[in-house]
């Protein structure tokens, strides 16, 4: 077995992990990205649509431009990208269990950021498992990474942002979009994304839900049905749409198996995706020298795990001894008021108080650990 | 079907096509794309069934993680497709169920 060293050893290169390698590099840490794609950049390459937030966050740009011009600051930085490599194990000692071409490799690092991302939900309805049935994020990777068409008509289930902007990416594309379906009474994502989709005639069905999807090999048709307040389907509502597609946008889940591994602390936050680690304001978990950020610490956006990684590396270099106290106190100061604003408003204040729940749950922990410390 | 022309990301550009056989019928896709996406650009949405009900399945999360999209790759079973990139000559073949390790003549 190869081993190979670094300061700070991260895994995931998407929008996370490469903001932390870059702040851990340019403060002079030596840096290894590790990432089991063959291209870096994550989900970012597929998020053809204007990011939101302030001019910080660079409102107004794509997201696949916001991908180049990081993997440049990155390229930059010196910090080494290890491209379709997968770490399948992380050990308390902080060594990592990477396989790459073939080749097994112990990774040694002194500090371990993880950022490993999230996937995508799954819902389980008859049909559900037949071919056209996707997650929305894999129709969108689809048709803007790899430019193919997922079907011709397609119908999405799921009004959030995911749903709303990649029902519009599918039309930008060719595709017909026959309706979205929404579970709750109302819209989920934002009013501007419901606008686009309206005003292109798309019907948003609230208060809905699949009933089943027929086929014999593959999807060719759909049945959904109005819901009562309780959330049970009403008999003799149902509608039927031909189609040959069905997108599932219901939600994303923190890939959190190495947090597992290592043997983190969890919390449980429904609205994050379930169970998160717990983590401080410096993005370190329960395990010392281990640090988490972006989705895999609670499904949010890029935005906020471009923060999270920002943090995340200066902490970790912070700690190495590359950044005096009162350096990384200024960076750290910015990166958190940044990530303030980005979890405020009607959308982002149900985060904040989430975030403010998971950090202190960590420092209770942290009390609780050290008085049954000092017992022993 | 091939989205050749985008408002947003504009026209694809000339990129460099491949041969590869699925189920031994020639196609045409373009080289280092998803093996899935190859297939799925040509009409082709069943990837495999399973082991014990013989269901079909097919792309569902296109990032590696669910295994829907597993099929036999030049000869060897439980390749992620979506995952896989597509190279000249390739061999993709549905897979049935569980599968063995093909190691015939065909695959020297």
């Amino acid at each position: 077995m190869k081993e190979l060293t670094a300061d700070v050893a991260i895994v995931g290169a998407g929008s996370a992990g490469l903001c932390a390698a870059y702040q851990a590099a340019t403060a002079g840490a030596d840096v290894l990205v590790i990432d089991e794609n063959k291209r870096p950049g994550g989900q970012l390459f597929k998020q053809i649509h204007k990011f939101f937030g302030s001019k910080e966050h660079q409102a107004g740009t794509r997201g696949y431009v916001i991908g180049e011009q990081l993997l440049q600051k990155v390229e930059e930085s010196g910090a080494r990208v290890m491209l379709d490599s997968l770490v399948y194990g992380l050990l308390p000692d902080k060594s990592m269990g990477v396989i790459s071409n073939g080749v097994n490799y112990s990774v040694k690092a002194k500090k371990i950021i993880i950022a490993a991302g999230a996937k995508e939900n799954y819902m389980a309805f008859p049909g559900s498992t037949l071919p056209g049935v996707m997650g929305a994020g894999a129709a969108q990777t689809m048709v803007n990474v790899n430019r193919v068409l997922p079907g011709q008509k397609i119908l999405m289930v799921g009004s959030g942002n995911v749903g709303l902007i990649v029902s519009y990416q599918l039309m930008q594309a060719g595709a017909e979009v026959v309706g979205i379906v929404e579970g709750a009474p109302r819209i989920g994502g934002y009013g501007v994304h419901a606008g686009k989709i309206r005003r292109a005639g798309v019907p948003i069905y609230v208060g809905h839900t699949i009933k089943r999807v027929f086929g014999k090999e593959e999807v060719e048709g759909v049945e959904i049905a109005a819901l009562d307040e309780k959330w049970n389907m009403i008999p003799g509502t149902e509608k039927a749409f031909e189609v040959d597609t069905v997108c599932l946008a219901v939600g994303l889940n923190p890939m959190t198996e190495l947090v597992w591994m290592v043997g983190c602390e969890f919390d449980f936050i429904p609205q994050f995706g379930g169970h998160v680690p717990l983590h401080d304001a410096n993005m370190e978990t329960t395990v010392k020298g281990v640090y988490v950020a972006g989705d895999v610490t609670g499904v949010e956006e890029a935005s906020s795990a471009m923060e999270e990684g920002n943090m995340a590396g200066v902490a970790a270099v912070e700690a190495l001894g590359y950044l005096t106290r009162e350096e990384a106190q200024k960076k750290k100061d910015e990166i958190r008021s940044r990530l303030d604003t980005l979890r405020s408003g009607v959308f982002g204040e149900g985060r904040r108080k989430n975030k403010e729940k998971q950090i202190a749950d960590m420092e209770t922990y942290k009390e609780q650990y050290k008085e049954a410390a000092d017992h022993e | 079907m091939r989205v050749t022309q985008h408002p947003i990301l504009g026209d694809l550009e000339d990129e460099k096509k491949v041969t590869f056989y699925y189920n031994g019928q020639p196609m045409e896709g373009i080289e280092g794309e998803p093996i899935a996406a190859a297939l799925m650009n040509a009409g082709i949405r069943v990837f495999r069934t399973t082991a014990k009900r013989h269901e079909p399945r097919g792309i569902f999360c296109a990032i590696g993680r669910c295994t829907d999209c597993m099929m036999v790759v030049d000869g060897i079973p439980n390749t992620r497709t979506c995952v896989t990139t597509l190279k000249e000559g390739m061999r993709v073949e549905k897979q049935e169920g569980l599968e063995r390790i093909r190691t015939g003549e065909e695959y020297k």
